[in-house]
Parts: structure tokens; sequence; C-alpha cells
């Protein structure tokens, strides 16, 4: 029994170096050999600072910017230190009506008629409440408010929004993305801003 | 449903088996101390192991020494990762100074990891630090994976020896494991999983001014590493609180096809090895017949369901998928819907969508297959000892039926036999509704549930098939971080582990000393569609006659509510 418990205890120690330390180590060094922008988060910058990472979505409010997914990351969303998802259930009264009452503010910012269809991923709140990504019917929906907000013509910014339009990885897997805090730098880059 | 849906599926099950076979035949080299090309890097080191360590790698254990060994092994991890989180504050690797943990929240996370469940009842980046992560989780992520593999192979020795006293040696099992085929694909997983965006990084984390301002804080750290055998492990631990939504640890629909990968590669190779290690193909095959027939079905419900979507959220008016609460655009309902089967089906528990905003039949999918014993190929080795325990009771059962006693690799079923697997089958079902009934009458349990109406009996059950089954994914609006909940989880996470390797260590054992009759007329073949066929159906009938009731009264009762347009 004691024998027993001393090999544990040492055979314990020995893994512990070797897939505790090591192993998490040895991957650090040749991730960050091979692939550092990946390992390091993939920073975008912007005037050689980094203003966020292409893989995390932000908060935007103004409507010169393309607007993101609710987000229930922290207190006011997209908090990157406090990722996670509402946890809503389907048949919750409040997911309800803040689903009712994301659309309205959607259809209102962007001139909509009242009971016009809007795009479910701009009423519902993302599994990681950083979801980088929207739908291209939810940026097309956005194209005219954001056009008249930076006076472009709706066909470039529309033709921005094509261009930041990811299709399906390898043509199947996964879905038409757009991501939102690439699309907007541009934007950004286009007006000089 | 959709063409490019079914694609996606498809796929990822041609690619999943045509990695699967021959991973299944090297892990049974491993298994047997065949020779493989990895023994001049391993070889040596292992040996070094066995040394400093004291450990005699020629000793051939018999069941009572094997789970006394492994018991102790696992008790002592528990205590020294409790050791560990209480002291991370005054040990290296936390750049955000995130200090101690309560004690109850420590010893639920301990119990958690060691017992390759993975429950987390906390939000990982505000309160682990990388040292704990690593040294702490990432170890246990390995061991208790080499445990489980452990398992299943001293119970295969236990079903091929004849008269025999012994089932192998623990030490050498967990250390080969681990060192021949958990680290090797965990290293090589990492670096995939790297190059699609996962991160890898000590620094600390980074805030920036963000394009409309004002800052965000990008939570970072050593991921890749522990993202691998998080997958391959069948762990299912997340380094962020949103697990592998979060776009750090899933960045790409590439990277979500590998992570799925790297869930069942391991459980669904094991089903191969075991028909290597039986000298039969076709053993190995007919229960990965069985598996694959449970898993088709339920991942039918699931995204059958997923896809018809929420009408209450319809009726707002809305273009596009109407059940996108809790999932990601990069995924969409089809990968939602495949992952939450594929780490349910596994005991991994790691999630891509939020399980509990899935539609009612959606979140009922994988509840079932928890409550079934994670035996839809199950958890890295105890899902292949899981099964054992059903093949055990289909032959038994079917020997009735046709009047044969009942034989399996040429050994007679007994007494002990039926009465161990009956316990390891009854076990996990008590704690998933003992608890759940408990929790359901004290207020200690109800003030935790955080939707009202049935999905609230929902989350309570969720929890205790998670725990009891190991599995470690949540119908997470619960708050499990109270003393009644990481306690009550504590206890059943221990039970439904150990309360199950015990019984099957038993059988492995009793089963070694038997005889093995050679065939004859009247034995019943367990080889072909048919035993499949009849061991998926033992599995299910089982499973609906413990808990239809209960599941009646949470997830199937809130779909049809649901449909009536009635909102809580």
């Amino acid at each position: 029994m004691l024998k027993t418990a001393g090999r544990a205890f040492v055979l314990l120690l020995v893994m512990t170096l070797i897939t505790g330390i090591a192993y998490p180590l040895v991957v650090t060094g040749l991730d960050q050999l091979i692939f550092p922008h990946q390992a390091n988060g993939s920073l975008l910058y912007k005037d050689g600072k980094p203003v966020g990472s292409a893989l995390i979505g932000q908060n935007f409010t103004a409507p010169g910017y393309f607007h993101g997914r609710p987000s229930a990351a922290g207190k006011t969303g997209y908090d990157a230190t406090s990722s996670g998802g509402s946890n809503l259930g389907p048949t919750n009264k409040t997911l309800l009506a803040e689903a009712a009452k994301r659309a309205a503010a959607v259809r209102k910012e962007n001139g909509l008629a009242a009971n016009a269809p809007v795009p479910s991923d701009l009423i519902t709140a993302s599994a990681s409440g950083l979801d980088p990504d929207i739908t291209p019917a939810a940026a097309r929906i956005q194209v005219a408010r954001v056009a008249k907000a930076r006076n472009l013509s709706v066909a470039k910014v529309q033709a921005l929004v094509n261009q930041y339009t990811e299709q399906r990885q390898f043509g199947f897997l996964g879905e038409p993305r757009v991501d939102v805090l690439r699309l907007n730098m541009a934007l950004d880059a286009l007006t000089g801003r | 449903m959709k063409i490019n849906d079914l694609a996606q599926m498809g796929f990822y099950l041609i690619i999943l088996v045509l990695l699967a076979i021959p991973l299944g035949r090297y892990m049974a080299k491993v298994l047997q101390g065949e020779k493989t090309f990895l023994d001049k890097v391993v070889g040596p080191l292992e040996k070094l192991i066995y040394k400093v360590c004291g450990i005699d790698p020629n000793e051939d254990m018999n069941w009572r020494q094997y789970a006394g060994a492994l018991i102790i092994f696992n008790v002592l991890g528990i205590v020294t990762l409790f050791i560990l989180e209480m002291m991370q504050g005054h040990l290296p690797f936390d750049p955000e100074k995130l200090g101690a943990m309560r004690w109850d929240l420590a010893l639920n996370t301990a119990v958690s990891f060691v017992t390759n469940t993975n429950w987390q009842a906390y939000s990982p980046e505000s309160t682990m630090s990388y040292f704990t992560q690593m040294a702490g989780f990432t170890v246990h992520n390995f061991l208790s994976s080499a445990t489980g593999i452990a398992v299943a192979v001293a119970l295969i020795r236990g079903l091929t020896r004849r008269q025999a006293q012994a089932i192998g040696n623990f030490w050498t099992d967990l250390t080969r494991s681990t060192l021949r085929i958990l680290l090797p694909l965990s290293i090589v997983g990492a670096l995939l999983l790297s190059s699609q965006g996962v991160i890898q990084t000590l620094s600390p984390y980074l805030t920036v001014h963000t394009l409309q301002g004002p800052s965000q804080t990008l939570a970072l750290g050593p991921v890749a590493s522990q993202e691998a055998i998080k997958l391959f492990g069948t762990n299912g631990a997340g380094f962020f609180n949103a697990n592998s939504a979060h776009p750090f640890e899933n960045p790409t629909p590439f990277s979500n096809l590998l992570e799925m990968l790297f869930i069942l590669l391991i459980p669904v190779g094991l089903t191969f090895t075991f028909g290597h290690m039986v000298k039969d193909v076709k053993q190995g095959r007919v229960i990965f017949g069985a598996a694959l027939i449970l898993f088709i079905l339920m991942l039918a419900l699931t995204y059958g369901s997923e896809v018809a979507g929420n009408p209450l959220i319809s009726k707002i008016g809305i273009t596009g998928a109407s059940a996108m609460e809790g999932k990601e655009v990069r995924f969409g309902v089809a990968n939602s819907a495949l992952f939450a089967t594929v780490t349910t089906a596994t005991s991994c528990g790691a999630v891509n969508a939020m399980h509990d905003s899935l539609t009612p039949l959606g979140g009922l999918a994988p509840m079932l297959q928890m409550m079934l014993g994670e035996v839809v190929f199950g958890g890295v080795g105890a899902g292949l000892y899981s099964l054992l325990t059903f093949v055990i009771l289909t032959v038994f059962i079917v020997g009735l039926m046709v009047g044969r006693t009942p034989e399996y690799l040429g050994k007679k079923i007994e007494g002990f036999e039926m009465k161990m697997a009956v316990l390891a089958v009854l076990i996990p079902s008590a704690c998933i509704l003992l608890g759940s009934a408990l929790a359901s009458v004290i207020p200690a349990g109800t003030s935790s549930i955080a939707n009202p109406g049935p999905h609230g009996l929902s989350e309570l059950l969720y929890a205790f098939a998670s725990g009891s089954a190991n599995n470690g994914s949540a119908f997470a609006g619960l708050n499990a971080n109270t003393y009644f909940w990481n306690l009550s989880l504590a206890l059943v996470m221990f039970i439904g582990r150990f309360g199950v390797i015990l019984p099957l260590l038993a059988i492995a054992g009793s089963m070694a000393k038997k005889k093995i009759a050679p065939v004859s007329a009247g034995t019943f073949q367990t080889t072909g569609g048919l035993f499949s066929g009849l061991l998926s159906g033992v599995v299910l009938i089982v499973g609906a006659l413990t808990f239809f009731p209960a599941l009646a009264l949470g997830p199937i009762v809130e779909q049809l509510l649901m449909w009536a347009g009635k909102a809580f």
C-alpha cells in the first residue's frame, strides 16, 4: 500500500514534468516558431498599434460601422476576459423579449418597415459572446446605413462587403460569413479615418 | 435539411473511420507491448521512468492489485490537484494574479479533472492561472484518459486470457498510453489547431484600443496544447469559459472539423483495437456498428430539431436559422448540432454551442447519450469498457430468450459477472435520478436554476447526467458554483467513475480465470449485423426504461409546449 503510494506519487511527478511542463512549453516553442501570428492571437494593427484580434469580435454601435451580433460576454458585451453565451432556454420569455427588442432596434436603425424580416444572427446572442462574424445577409441589411453615415455610395460599401465575405472553407465547411472588425477596418481605410 | 449540411456530416464520418482504422491497429500494438515506430524515442524514456519510480514493468497484477494501484494513483491525483489550486497564488505563471479558489470549488474541480469529467463550475479566464491550467489540468487530461485506456485493456485481457490470475500492469498501461498514444497525437493536433488560429503563448492578457473604442482586454494563454489533449482525451474542459465556441479555441470551420475528429478518433479506434486484441476483427466491428447506429440516431434527432428550430423566434420575423441563440455564425446549425452529438456521444463535454439554448429535443439527445452511460463510442477507454458491459448484458438477455448458455468470446457468463455488469449500469443511473430528485425538491438545488418552466428541470437532469457520466458539458445557465452543487457533483463524478471501473475490473479478474470453450453449434454468434442491432437495442431499452419518465417532464414536455406557442 505504502509502496504503491510512493510509486504513484513519483510517477505523478514525472508525468507532470512531461505532460504538464515539457509538453506545453515544447508546443509553445514550436508554435511561436512556425505560426507566430496565430499563436499570438491573430492580431490586427492600425498605425503600428494592435486594435484587436481578427478572431475576436468587438462592440460597434456607431452608425458608420457594421455591427456585430448581440453579446452576452461581460456586462456590456464583447468582454474578452469573460466569454460565454446567454444560456437562455428556447422557451424563456426573457430570450423572446430580448430578441423582439433587438429586432425592433435593427429595423429602426436601418430604416426598415416594422414587419421587415431581420437576419436571425443579429437578434440572438452568440455562444462565445465574442463571435467575430455576421452572416452576409446581416451585413447586407446594414449597407445603406453605413453608406449614408460615411457619405459613400451603396454600391461601393456593398462591394467591400462582398470582398470581405468569406465563403465556406474549402467550398463546403461551415457557413459563409463576414468578419466585422476586418470589414470595419477596411471601411476606415477607405474613408481615411 | 440542406445538402451541404449532410455533405459535411458524411465527410466527417468517412474521414473519422478512415483514420480510426489504422489508429486502432496501432493502439493494439502499443497496448500489447509490440514493436512500434516510436520505440527508439519513447523506449529509453519509459525505462528511465520505471527506474525512477521503482516500477517493475514485468510485474503482472491480479485485479485487486490493479484496482488498488489505479485508485491510489487517482486519489493522489485529486489531492495534489486540490493543493495546487489552493496554492496557485504562490506558484509561477500567474501573470493575472488570480489567487486561490474557494475550497468546495477547488475540490469539485480536482475531482472533475481526475475523473475525466471536466465539469467546470468556474470561469477559467478569471479563475485559473496558466500554471494550474498546464501543470494541473493538462496533466490530468492525459492521465485520466490513460486511466480509461488502462481499464479497457485490462478488461480485454480478462476476456482473452485462459485460466489466468493476472490482468496486466497498471503502471505500464498508463505510461504507454500516455507516451505512445496521447502525447504524440496531441503534439500534432496542437500544431494543426494553431495553424487555424488557436493561440499558444505565455504572455499576459493584452489590452488593445479597439476601433470604435474604448478598449478590450484579450485573455490569452497556452491554449493549443491544452485544446489538443482536451479533445483527444475526451476531457472537454475549455481553456476559456466559452470552451470550443471561443474563437481562440476553435477559430474556423476546419479547426471545428479537426476538433470533432480528435474527440472521436480514439474511442472509435479502440473498438477496432478490441477486435485486434481478441484476434477477431469482426468482434470489434460489431461493437463499432452498434455504436454507429446509436450515433446516427442521436445526430438525426439533434440536427432535425435544431433545423426545425424555434417557432417562438420565427414569429418575430426573421431570415436565416431560428435557433441561432448560443451558436456561432462560422459553425451555423449543422456544425453545432454535429459537435453537440459528438461531444456527448463520447464523454468529452467540450461545446461549440451553448447547450442550454438548444431546442428542447436538440438538448434531449445530448442528455440521453450521457444517460445511456456514454456508450455511443464513449470516452477514451471508458466508452469501450462501458460498451463491453452492455455486450455482457446483451449476451445474457439473448441467451435467456433463445435458451442458450450465455457465452462471450468462449467464456461463460455467470452470476458474478452479471451482478457486476448490472452494478456498473445501475450505479450511474441511480446517481443521476437520485441526485436530480434531491436537487429538484430542496432550495439549495432549485435556487441555482436559470431558466423557468420545464427547462429548469432539464438543467438539473443535465447536470447530474453530465457529472455521473463524466461528460462535463452543461446546461450552463445553472449556477453550479455553490456548496450544494460543487459537493454533490463532486460526489457523483467520483461514484460515476469508480463505481463503474471497480465492477469492471472485478469482471476482468473473474473472466481471466475461466476456460475458453471452443465454438460449437450451441454458441450464440456475437458477430454480424444482428448482434449490432441487438446490442444497440439493449442500450436503448435500458436507457429508455430508466430515464423516459424524467425526460418526459423536462425536454419532451418543453418541446410540446414550445410547439403550442407557450413561453415561461
